[in-house]
């Protein structure tokens, strides 16, 4: 095998990994991401029942219902619209009622919302980013002053 | 005042790194002894600063001075001392002083250790080493300054983050940052391998072990983290592909492939350019990492608190350090003598398809990982990147990797005879396949890719352990010969196989975790039973616990087995007063094959208590395998030839069993 040979085994090998892996990357970006939407985003563009989407906002207070069966629902709002949402499973430890949460799943046909996933952040004082966006939108953001709710709302919420 | 001596260290910590940036510099340049002499005792002096000022942080949370706002904030009187310690570096300010001490204190092992590297070159990695701790030095003082008084004194402190108070937890950053640092050093010799304008074996021979030691770190914490994340996040998964996970996974990955290169870098003088672009980027990466942690860019489940200043700060310091070094090494790289040609087929070559899988390895996760940021500041659109792209991506270019491992370090080196080679793995392909054959035949109803992975894990572990029996020539010759073989063998052939092996044994894990973990999700009131996987939970009493700083309400659940009573687990719900938080304590059984995996959550209005439980095949397979691979890459730094001390005596050495 010549020098020139040898480089241009190498250039191909190199290239066909490159392209084999954007090619991966391309589809996998058109088909397995998950886009995030807050309630308003979702009465103002639709989402197709049955689409995984990411639910982000507040959980309202005084909205927690346990169902039975380790079911519970909730409500997630950003003060201009709120959605219904219900789970099954173990909330998160930091879940509470006042505080911003992420919820992963899908719309059902009746306008619900049915999360396999609940997200809330390891940080009392924590918004998630998105969240703080959605609400910055619809003009609630309440700045650092979101951190001060934490306090009143504790207790109340989902202790035992 | 203490925390004033304190912040007076880390001021003349950032002057020393000054002096230390600049004038070995131009020592190193007008070749003037006297201004190279400069580069050692200021690496010196920087470590013992940065160590005073992080001592004087560690006394203040030691005798809990509320008076000090960090202290107040990530500590509380009634916190046991573990956790005080922890704490030190359990928030932003006091873990960038760690970061910079673990800097400082490379620093200086450079300039105690590095008699024997020619003076220009330990004075320009001195040099750049000083000014990434000019960079940080600088943005602790300015943005996160860790001895902030707060007047009047609060009397009790407001506690650390009942998720961090965890024993392994608290000692995961630590690792982490040792790995992160550790490639600094690699990034050092780097760039003053390109101001100096010439790469040689001495230069290879000084960044494996730097890369060896770094790669272990970031192995150990890594390992760590997950392993937290298994146990006390109760969501019964290992890794969740979260952007900070993500963050530190990506040097990891660059950090495998420079540890690679390097080895062609050091044995061939082949591939030197590419193993300093590696050894570049690795560093670029951990500087990432770094910034997607802590300016709160990216919705994470671990990121620190979220300022801007810190963000755009840390921002500015990744431009300069990414686009100053790569500039440079568009502008230098091309001096570079290449050396060392190879064929396709040879020990070269699977290295550097090693590289070039990694490589591909590295921008999937690099994509999936900012590919949301770049959408949000582009079309506004916020998207998350979850699991499904990575098992589109990651995973095919990973797979192709792993089948390769075993058939790399049996190849010669500049060109091999790939037939000699596979021949000797024959029993590792035979056993691979029984493996499929097996899983296949138990679990058939599984999803249809496991057995794949199952032979794959054993193709990895036999693999290499074929390699070894080959190096020793077991079974071809007696015993004994074998044995002396054995003994002589050098420790980085045995750390090559306990690495790779190790791998094998998280494939393991990590397909019987991904492919057959069975969920429980119901609710019992006390006396009430459910089945998981063959085994009968009882929830038998839910009861309260007092620890040291929180109450717990603990559930009891007995373990039967076919009508027979195995054990008892205690999942707990801990709730932290002074914290005013709430923490879930998963319990967990295992036999070393499989975890039962068991969660106690909510009670509802009826008097029922919601319980979560899993059973995890071969979960500690992940755990343990990554602690082999540890091993590996311990047994690898202890060989002597890489020892730190002894490059000049290695090379007299004629190598043994290459």
């Amino acid at each position: 095998m010549t020098r020139k040979q040898r480089r241009a085994t190498f250039i191909f090998v190199s290239l066909g990994i490159l392209g084999i892996a954007a090619g991966l990357v391309l589809y996998a970006l058109s088909d397995s991401v998950t886009f995030f939407y807050s309630p308003s985003d979702v009465a103002e563009r639709g989402v197709e029942p049955g689409e995984r989407i990411r639910l982000g906002g507040l959980v309202e207070m005084g909205s927690l219902q346990k169902l039975g069966d380790a079911n519970v629902r909730f409500n997630v709002t950003d003060f201009v619209e709120t959605i219904s949402v219900t789970h099954r499973g173990v909330l998160p430890d930091l879940f509470r009622e006042g505080q911003g949460v992420v919820a992963e799943g899908a719309i059902q046909q009746d306008g619900t919302f049915t999360a396999d996933k609940v997200l809330a952040k390891h940080d009392e004082n924590y918004m998630p980013p998105e969240v703080a966006d959605a609400l910055k939108r619809t003009g609630n953001w309440q700045g650092e002053g979101a951190e001060a709710s934490h306090a009143e709302t504790y207790g109340q919420g989902s202790y035992p | 005042m203490i925390a004033e001596f304190g912040h007076f260290a880390l001021v003349l910590a950032f002057v020393v790194s000054l002096v230390q940036m600049v004038v070995p510099m131009v020592g190193a340049h007008r070749r003037d002894a006297q201004l190279i002499g400069v580069a050692n005792p200021a690496a010196l002096l920087q470590f013992l600063l940065v160590a005073f000022a992080f001592s004087a942080l560690l006394y203040l949370f030691v005798v809990s001075d509320f008076s000090v706002k960090l202290v107040f904030d990530n500590s509380h009187s009634e916190k046991p001392m573990i956790f005080k310690v922890s704490g030190v570096w359990g928030n932003h300010e006091g873990s960038m002083v760690l970061w910079v001490l673990i800097l400082a204190l490379f620093g200086a092992l450079v300039a105690l250790f590095g008699k024997n590297l020619p003076d220009t070159l330990r004075a320009r990695v001195l040099a750049v080493q000083a000014s990434i701790a000019v960079a940080f030095l600088l943005f602790i003082l300015l943005t996160s300054n860790p001895f902030l008084r707060l007047d009047p004194a609060p009397f009790e402190g407001s506690g650390l983050n009942p998720i961090l108070q965890d024993r392994a937890l608290a000692f995961h950053p630590p690792w982490l940052y040792a790995g992160y640092v550790g490639f600094s050093m690699t990034f050092s010799f780097a760039i003053a391998a390109l101001i100096e304008g010439k790469v040689d074996a001495a230069w290879a021979r000084w960044v494996r072990p730097w890369t060896l030691a770094a790669w272990l770190s970031l192995t150990i914490g890594i390992a760590m983290g997950s392993w937290w994340a298994y146990y006390t996040l109760g969501w019964g998964g290992f890794w969740f592909w979260d952007p900070v996970e993500n963050a530190s996974l990506m040097p990891w990955i660059a950090g495998t492939a420079l540890l690679h290169s390097a080895i062609v870098a050091e044995k061939r003088g082949a591939l030197k350019s590419w193993t300093i672009l590696l050894a570049i980027l690795a560093f670029s990466l951990s500087l990432l990492g770094t910034f997607l942690v802590r300016s709160g860019v990216l919705t994470s489940v671990h990121a620190f608190a979220v300022d801007p200043d810190r963000g755009v700060f840390i921002l500015g310091i990744l431009v300069v350090f990414v686009g100053g070094s790569l500039a440079l090494y568009a502008w230098r790289a091309p001096l570079l003598k290449t050396g060392g040609i190879f064929a396709p087929i040879s020990r070269e070559g699977a290295l550097l398809m090693n590289n070039l899988l990694l490589s591909a390895a590295v921008a999937s996760v690099f994509i999936g990982t900012l590919y949301p940021l770049l959408l949000d500041g582009l079309t506004g659109a916020k998207i998350t990147v979850g699991p499904p792209f990575f098992n589109y991506t990651f995973v095919p270019i990973f797979v192709p990797l792993l089948c390769l491992v075993p058939l790399g370090p049996l190849l010669g080196w500049k060109r091999a005879d790939v037939k000699a080679a596979a021949e000797r793995l024959i029993a590792a392909a035979a056993l691979a396949f029984i493996a499929c054959l097996v899983t296949f035949a138990f679990a058939y109803d599984g999803p249809w890719l496991a057995p794949f992975g199952m032979a794959l894990a054993v193709w990895l572990v036999v693999g290499a352990a074929s390699e070894i029996a080959w190096r020793i020539r077991l079974f071809t010759t007696p015993l004994r010969e074998s044995l002396y073989r054995a003994r002589r063998l050098p420790r980085a052939a045995w750390g090559t196989s306990l690495a790779h092996g190790g791998l094998g044994i998280a494939v393991a894990g990590i397909v019987g975790v991904t492919a057959w973990q069975s969920e429980l999700i119901t609710t019992l009131a006390p006396g009430e039973s459910a089945e998981i996987a063959g085994y009968t939970l009882t929830l038998e009493r839910v009861g309260m616990r007092d620890g040291p700083n929180y109450e717990a309400t603990v559930g009891v659940v007995r373990v039967e087995e076919a009508g027979r009573m195995i054990g008892t687990l205690t999942p707990e719900k801990r709730r932290f007063p002074a914290e005013r938080q709430e923490k879930t304590e998963p319990a967990i059984r295992t036999n070393g094959f499989a975890d039962l995996y068991v969660v106690l959550g909510e009670p509802s209005d009826d008097g029922k208590w919601v319980v979560r439980a899993y059973y995890n095949i071969l979960a500690p397979w992940i755990w343990i395998g990554g602690g082999i691979m540890s091993l590996g890459g311990i047994m690898s730094l202890a060989d002597r030839r890489l020892r730190v001390g002894a490059p000049t005596r290695a090379r007299l050495r004629a190598a043994p069993a290459e």
